[in-house]
């Protein structure tokens, strides 16, 4: 029983935000649903059990606008419902919680670059960066390094990795910037299951921020004082960043960046911000 | 009822739910408040924000914990990872009860991430009953079960949805929750009277009740969470509380979120309805304005 109705609640909408008016096997839906659903004096099982079918899709269509407003407001409205459509189809939540919606869609748009064309670099991009926000907004943190940790270590042997919430990107556009300004707080939403009418379709009123053009950019998305924040950090820091945290020695990892004599004033000052932030973890 | 074994032996007042619009008043103003409602899905994370404000909330309020996600009446095994999860916040918020609904929600490991109603069956009742004790015994603390809104009925149901509740509360041995707009809203999408469905039901196991706005359509009513009480629900609140004595409550206020004042003023309404038990004079003025 639970299996049919949560098959025919999942299952996606019509264009017209409905619910599709044949079952899987072509038979008319107002006989499928009069199998397990009582009608009553003023709708039929169709349009009763129709409520639940469209109340959750437009749930899970308004928690992933939520978590990728950056990416809605770049595909348009019309785009971005059709693509929420498809990637839920394909991942519905296999989560007790809707934060974990859209963990599957970086991957779900690399094989499906129709979905987001003509803006399929971009739309990669936004995705990594958007997903970063939700990993680092609530993802877990260990006691930090502290300077003091670091003195007397000897670079050679010294291993440091980043909290398990950083997340460093190298990106193809300035999306921290675009991101900035249709951001108006990084609170994410409550979690309420009152419903609330309306389909996706509804028009967002907002003045949109100009598409960016292409630059390389590096950013870290970090937290601080538990507040969201993207750090613009330049090459050498990504190299650095990246290389420490993939679990080269901090000597190594010098290296890999600066091919003559390491530059020790700036890797004091990059270390003092990064300590100062909290990014490392201690090392055991 | 007030304090009994199924809230932990609390009888706390009148409380509302933590929504993030209120959080900079609550941390700044730290109204009084008799105690605040969270959900507990928005907090099983491992760090951030949402706990450090839950800590500063704590310091000050008592915190009662109410989940959307356990669906007792689903038949997937009980997700470990969440029950450990929310073990950890209940030791976190020293919640003395902990209330989710009755209802299902995942199948084969699909989450709905919606509240959707049961079939009534006897078999449904045994295994809704058998997974509210699995997670009693998990937590180690009581469990009230809420009745929810319903648009839709199975016609394979062998009972009435109150019946169900009670035989769902009685083979588990836990309370009830009461959310009395619920009631209103399912008697109208099912044309049942609500009052039979208090009368009904065993009001010694009510731990807590719930009171909200909902909307109404053409031809059914949304439980919507984004209006003031409507007075059919007060009068219908004030028979509960007459059947079940001055029960702990707690308005729902989801979407369209006013200010916290305006919230709170909204709340303490129920205040004449518990009142007006002890002194049915002031219970007739109270149902009078209503």
């Amino acid at each position: 029983m639970q299996r049919l109705a949560g098959a025919v609640i999942m299952r996606p909408l019509s264009r017209q935000w409905r619910m599709q008016r044949k079952w899987t096997d072509n038979r008319d839906m107002n006989e499928v649903t009069a199998e397990f659903i009582k009608p009553n004096d003023r709708l039929t099982s169709f349009e009763r059990i129709e409520i639940y079918n469209r109340q959750y899709w437009f749930r899970l269509i308004d928690s992933f606008y939520d978590d990728f407003p950056g990416l809605r407001a770049m595909l348009g409205r019309l785009k971005f419902n059709r693509l929420a459509r498809e990637y839920l189809s394909a991942h519905p939540s296999t989560s007790f919680t809707l934060r974990n919606l859209g963990r599957y869609l970086a991957e779900f748009i690399d094989k499906h670059p129709k979905l987001v064309a003509p803006r399929f670099s971009l739309a990669q991009d936004m995705v990594r960066f958007e997903w970063a926000q939700v990993e680092a907004f609530d993802g877990p943190a260990l006691p930090p390094v502290t300077v003091d940790d670091l003195l007397g270590k000897n670079p050679a042997k010294l291993r440091l990795s980043l909290q398990p919430y950083i997340r460093v990107l190298k990106l193809r556009y300035p999306l921290d910037q675009y991101i900035i300004r249709l951001k108006k707080n990084g609170l994410r939403g409550e979690a309420s299951n009152a419903v609330e009418e309306g389909s996706p379709d509804k028009p967002v009123r907002k003045r949109q921020a100009p598409i960016p053009r292409a630059k390389e950019t590096f950013v870290v998305v970090h937290r601080l004082d538990n507040s969201l924040y993207y750090k613009r950090i330049d090459s050498r820091e990504y190299r650095l960043l990246t290389s420490l945290d993939a679990g080269e020695t901090l000597g190594n990892a010098l290296q890999s960046v600066f091919s003559d004599k390491p530059d020790a004033d700036l890797i004091r000052d990059w270390f003092k911000t990064w300590t100062e932030f909290g990014w490392f973890r201690k090392p055991n | 009822m007030p304090a009994n074994r199924f809230n932990g032996f609390t009888d706390l007042g009148i409380g509302i739910g933590l929504r993030i619009p209120h959080y900079a008043h609550i941390l700044t103003k730290k109204p009084t408040v008799d105690w605040f409602e969270i959900i507990s899905e928005n907090y099983m994370c491992d760090a951030g924000r949402p706990l450090e404000v839950l800590d500063e909330i704590l310091e000050q309020y008592q915190v009662i914990q109410h989940g959307v996600a356990l669906y007792f009446g689903s038949t997937d095994k009980m997700d470990r990872e969440q029950l450990k999860r929310l073990k950890t916040l209940v030791k976190r918020t020293k919640t003395p009860f902990l209330s989710d609904h009755l209802c299902w929600g995942s199948v084969d490991g699909t989450y709905t991430h919606d509240l959707l109603p049961m079939p009534y069956t006897f078999a449904a009742a045994k295994n809704t009953a058998q997974r509210v004790r699995e997670v009693s015994d998990f937590l180690e603390i009581p469990i009230i079960v809420e009745n929810v809104s319903s648009y839709a009925e199975f016609h394979v149901s062998e009972m009435n949805e109150w019946q169900f509740l009670t035989e769902v509360v009685e083979r588990a041995d836990c309370g009830i929750l009461l959310d009395v707009n619920n009631i209103y809203v399912s008697s109208k999408n099912h044309s049942f009277n609500p009052y039979d469905y208090i009368n009904d039901i065993p009001h010694h196991r009510v731990g807590q009740m719930h009171i909200a706005g909902h909307s109404k359509y053409e031809k059914y009513i949304l439980d919507t969470h984004d209006h003031p009480v409507l007075d059919p629900v007060w009068k219908l609140y004030a028979h509960a509380i007459q059947r079940c004595g001055p029960t702990s409550t707690l308005l729902e206020w989801d979407a369209h979120i006013p200010s916290f004042q305006e919230v709170h003023r909204e709340a303490l309404k129920a205040k004449k309805f518990i009142d007006a038990f002890k002194t049915p004079k002031a219970g007739a003025a109270a149902l009078a304005t209503a």
